[in-house]
């Protein structure tokens, strides 16, 4: 529980004129659960896409599980890095058991039968075990996301890139997915989350981290974060989600 | 003389029937070959011109941009008449074979780069994110999408390269077009030429009405 998985210093990304992260120093522990909270436009789905190179960086170092990354690095450092998007991103023309499968078949080298069985396995654990055969279209927003969540285990990675994975759900559906993700994070997998739902951040993460206009402004328990938040900035938008 | 006896004209048509057959058979040959060859080249195409390095990318975008410009028939004519002075000698089938393709995959390249942006490009970052290979998103997620999404498309353009497969004729291969017109010197009746008509218009038509259909079901399944 002591080395760091995932170490960021002083990483910088622009998208032309637009500086989205500005020196960012970010270190996870493995086993730690850590939540990204802040307003939109903030950077903070910038951050993880950084993490497992769906953005290239372009200052600074990123290095997770010991190897840095960057556009020429080994794809081996990458498959440990796991990650659930906002907009689910199934592959609409598999069923759910092959989305969950592809990966340990084609970049882990099992089996398809092998593959299968991890993949039953995974569906069982979100609940979506009757689900298997059906393609995504046939499934509700909150199942496919727990696909989305199964597929990403599938490569038992070491570290889960959360990007704000129950903003594209109906409200009635978020509770579902928080619920897998809650009992994941009991099982010492390292977790870094972006989101908006501040009763996960507050009961699941180990810290959580405040950013704004691309820089990163508090970090801190979550108790400290949203009990007595030091940064002018942190308390308007704190004040500014949990009013209603 | 009626038109039956003109351009309708039973016992004429039934007499040239096998020549007009045997012609058929070359021309769906010459189509299909045409048809598979312009499909595996378009694809290749298409990928050489979205992903590969600076001069092959430029040359696969010049080789679209050149045959689409040039007309099939002058390629063809250029490619039987003109290539023998360099020693390249090509059958009439041959030449044809080569003119179609060439032409075709200029086309899918187009249809099948199309096709592949407008798979969305979560699916990209999906597949990059489980670590899949750039062949294996290739294969595995990107083009079975593309491909669904093209299909329409694809069947047009094939429906086109069957048509333009009577240009044939013109470097003497035996097509339906060349046996047709054969068959009406040696009759003295161009029934053999509505027959070869006929015979074209019934091998395409279900193929235009499958392009509807395609269409109409991608309609509906596109979300």
């Amino acid at each position: 529980m002591t080395r760091p998985i995932i170490e960021m210093k002083g990483v910088v990304k622009s998208f032309g004129h637009f500086q989205a992260l500005r020196d960012i120093d970010l270190n996870v522990k493995e086993g730690e659960i850590v939540v990204i909270i802040g307003p939109s436009g903030s950077g903070k789905s910038t951050l993880i896409r950084c993490i497992n190179q769906l953005e290239e960086h372009n200052g600074g170092l990123i290095i997770v599980d010991g190897h840095e990354v960057g556009p020429r690095c080994n794809r081996g450092v990458l498959t440990e890095v796991g990650m659930v998007f906002q907009s689910f991103n199934l592959f609409p023309h598999m069923t759910v058991l092959r989305n969950v499968a592809l990966g340990p078949v084609r970049v882990r080298n099992l089996s398809w039968r092998e593959a299968e069985e991890r993949a039953h396995r995974l569906l069982t654990r979100v609940g979506l075990a009757d689900q298997a055969a059906k393609y995504p279209s046939q499934l509700s927003g909150g199942q496919q996301q727990r696909v989305g969540i199964a597929r990403a285990l599938a490569m038992e990675p070491k570290v889960l890139l959360f990007d704000e994975p129950t903003s594209a759900l109906d409200p009635e559906m978020v509770g579902e997915v928080l619920e897998v993700m809650q009992q994941l994070a009991k099982t010492g997998v390292t977790m870094v989350v972006v989101t908006h739902e501040m009763g996960f951040a507050r009961k699941v993460a180990n810290r959580v981290v405040f950013m704004d206009g691309g820089r990163l402004v508090e970090e801190g328990h979550p108790d400290e974060m949203f009990g007595t938040p030091r940064d002018p900035r942190l308390r308007s938008f704190l004040q500014a989600v949990l009013s209603h | 003389m009626s038109i039956f006896d003109t351009f309708l004209n039973w016992k004429v048509f039934v007499q040239t029937l096998p020549l007009l057959l045997s012609g058929l058979s070359t021309t769906l040959t010459l189509g299909v070959t045409a048809i598979i060859l312009g499909f595996l080249g378009g694809l290749l195409l298409a990928l050489t011109r979205l992903y590969a390095r600076a001069p092959l990318r430029q040359i696969a975008i010049a080789y679209i941009d050149v045959f689409r410009s040039i007309p099939i028939l002058v390629l063809l004519v250029v490619i039987y008449y003109a290539l023998p002075f360099v020693g390249l000698r090509l059958s009439p089938f041959g030449a044809a074979a080569s003119a179609l393709s060439l032409v075709s995959a200029a086309y899918s390249a187009e249809i099948f780069r199309a096709g592949i942006e407008a798979v969305p490009k979560g699916q990209f970052e999906a597949a990059h994110a489980i670590g899949l290979s750039p062949w294996r998103l290739m294969s595995d997620v990107v083009l079975p999408q593309a491909i669904r999404i093209v299909i329409p498309p694809i069947t047009s353009n094939s429906i086109n390269v069957m048509k333009d497969t009577a240009l044939a004729s013109v470097v003497a291969m035996p097509d339906l077009l060349k046996q047709a017109t054969q068959a009406q010197a040696l009759a003295a009746n161009p029934t053999p030429l509505i027959g070869a008509a006929v015979i074209y218009i019934l091998i395409l038509l279900p193929l235009v009405r499958l392009v509807g259909v395609f269409e109409k079901r991608l309609a509906v399944r596109g979300r």
